[in-house]
């Protein structure tokens, strides 16, 4: 394994080489390999089970892979915490339960990291906060704490949370899941607006197909940790490649 | 369609108010009632003959046990020697060095306890850092004019409070890094807090008082041997950290991992993200726990009477051997238990309050 400089950033954002990792016995992820350019927006799915939000949680090192190389914007990641403190400044997370800290309010969620870990001025992550729950559609309930809002809200509040760190990468691990049906779209709403800004380089764990379908530049598919097929959505949906491929978009799109 | 709203109606009879709370509560059954009957009748004949001896046929004025002349309680003997009850053998001419170090805390502490006082921030760290160089040099003396008074002298409710509140308030933070070793990621680290605990809360704090009062002079050279009352607090805070730190990791447990997960995935680290997500949060859980464990503590220094401390259970046993007051252990024993129920009912009343008003944003993620 070579320490790679910051200076071969130019070429991809994340890049996963031969990554391989383990539960215990399990074998979770087998020989992973993916590069994702600056500003790429890609849906991963597959059944359950099959290693895809297990694959991005060890973007940011909240799982750890015992075999290949992680790359994220030029640093790679290894044991060193430094490196790994440094990528997640970089990498944002939304996750399936949104985990947002309920003994504070909406405001203070935001704000906390900024302050805490860009020493952020407060004034300024304040305003920087607002300016986010503002394209999230919910100033109003910035002094509000979590346990208030609805499912939808926050989530979207996560969504926020995360932009206010000035992420290069966002990964979303379902983030849709956990709500009800009526909030789903709320949420789909503000992750579409922010991958039509253009800039963020997303990477979205979902069965949201349509989602998918409007958003994504790359649909991958995976299944029993491995990726078996990459595409743009079009071909993706319409041309499936492989059989397992097939059998799953069969069994989702039936409904 | 169309469809119209149904009105609110009032619950049917008898199954509110004060007859349906009693046949819901009291007479829901044969057993039950029965019960009931037997506990109302068993109350009517103890709680009446006790009133009369505590409170009607007391005696409460007087300086010798001759004025216990009525036949119930002798009350005088507790009034009489109050002053030794409360502050022990302290030279009688010193006792305001005691009432003005009790007065700064009871201060300190109603700042801190009452809602809504402003700059608690600031009288918290005075009470934590400043307050007990005020105390030290107040009781013992040594510095600003103030003669030294020994820790030997020392005794009674104000030796038993000096006990609980230095071992609270010191076992806590140890309490708290314990914990935080006990869950760490570092072996040697998590070897160490878990040997650590699990030999402290495998003795009886009697054992601990013993082996610091008689065991540790005999390893220890003359010179190095210092004061008893320290030796105590020392073997209670150790003894009080470990059974905090599992307390605190309780805690710690039952806060879901994505709380950490979130922490991390911000870029928070270690520190940071347990000083602002998981201990704020798991403290409120912790409250219940915490306050028990002081209770605890608080009840246990009692325990340092048998190192010859005399805390308020010791003295007011010595008391009891004075062949003046004879016989009057019940009115000792009532009066040593009612001080301890006072200030242990006060802080579970208190712990009560404090977690209604914590309740943020519980049951949700």
């Amino acid at each position: 394994m070579s320490t790679l400089e910051k200076s071969n950033q130019a070429q991809f954002m994340i890049e996963l080489r031969d990554m391989n990792k383990w539960y215990g016995e399990f074998h979770v992820l087998k020989n992973i390999n993916l590069q994702v350019q600056r500003g790429e927006r890609i849906v991963i799915c597959g059944p359950s089970g099959s290693g895809k939000s297990t694959m991005i949680r060890c973007i940011n090192r909240l799982e750890e892979h015992q075999k290949g190389d992680i790359i994220v914007n030029g640093t790679e990641l290894t044991n060193d915490l430094k490196n790994i403190e440094l990528i997640r400044r970089d990498v944002g997370m939304v996750f399936q339960h949104f985990n947002l800290f309920p003994h504070l309010t909406v405001l203070e969620n935001c704000c906390l990291a900024p302050i805490w870990v860009k020493k952020k001025p407060r004034a300024e992550a304040e305003a920087t906060a607002m300016e986010y729950l503002e394209r999230v559609k919910i100033p109003d309930q910035a002094l509000k704490y979590p346990g208030q809002l609805s499912g939808g809200q926050q989530q979207r509040v996560a969504i926020a949370r995360s932009l206010c760190m000035n992420p290069d990468v966002m990964l979303f691990d379902e983030p849709t899941s956990a709500l009800d049906p009526e909030m789903i779209k709320e949420v789909l709403d503000v992750m579409i607006e922010l991958a039509d800004e253009g800039g963020m380089t997303m990477l979205c764990v979902t069965h949201e197909m349509g989602f998918a379908k409007t958003v994504a530049d790359r649909v991958i598919f995976m299944d029993a940790g491995q990726i078996i097929e990459e595409n743009e959505p079009h071909e993706f949906f319409n041309n499936p490649q492989h059989e397992r491929t097939q059998l799953f978009l069969s069994q989702i799109l039936q409904h | 369609m169309k469809y119209d709203l149904q009105p609110t109606l009032p619950p049917p009879a008898n199954s509110t108010g004060l007859i349906g709370w009693l046949k819901r509560n009291l007479f829901s059954g044969p057993l039950n009632s029965l019960a009931t009957l037997a506990i109302l009748y068993f109350l009517a004949i103890s709680v009446g003959p006790m009133l009369k001896w505590a409170l009607i046929d007391a005696d409460w004025i007087g300086d010798s046990r001759e004025a216990c002349s009525s036949g119930g309680a002798c009350w005088v003997f507790i009034t009489h020697r109050i002053d030794q009850f409360l502050y022990g053998f302290y030279p009688e001419t010193e006792y305001w060095r005691i009432d003005t170090t009790f007065y700064i805390f009871a201060a300190c502490i109603a700042w801190l306890v009452i809602d809504k006082t402003p700059y608690k921030g600031y009288v918290a760290a005075f009470t934590l850092f400043v307050f007990p160089v005020i105390g030290f040099y107040l009781m013992y003396g040594g510095g600003f004019g103030l003669d030294v008074v020994e820790t030997h002298k020392w005794g009674g409710l104000s030796l038993t409070l000096i006990l609980a509140v230095i071992g609270i308030v010191a076992a806590m933070p140890f309490g708290v890094i314990l914990a935080l070793g006990r869950r760490s990621d570092m072996p040697i680290v998590r070897s160490l807090s878990v040997i650590y605990i699990e030999f402290w809360r495998g003795v009886p704090l009697i054992t601990v008082l013993f082996m610091a009062s008689v065991m540790l002079p005999l390893f220890v050279s003359e010179e190095v041997s210092f004061d008893k009352l320290l030796r105590a607090l020392i073997g209670i805070i150790m003894f009080q950290s470990a059974y905090m730190a599992e307390v605190v990791r309780g805690g710690l447990q039952a806060i879901p991992k994505g709380q950490y997960e979130a922490a991390d995935a911000l870029g928070l680290g270690y520190w940071k993200s347990m000083g602002f997500i998981i201990l704020p949060q798991a403290l409120k859980l912790m409250i219940p726990g915490i306050v028990n464990t002081f209770i605890a503590l608080f009840k246990d220094t009692s325990l340092v009477l048998i190192i010859g401390l005399f805390d308020l259970l010791a003295i007011v046993q010595a008391a009891l051997n004075d062949p003046e007051w004879l016989g009057y252990s019940t009115e000792g024993y009532i009066f040593v238990a009612l001080v301890f129920w006072v200030f242990c009912f006060g802080m579970s009343q208190y712990s009560q309050g404090l977690e209604k008003r914590l309740q943020t944003g519980h049951n949700t993620r």
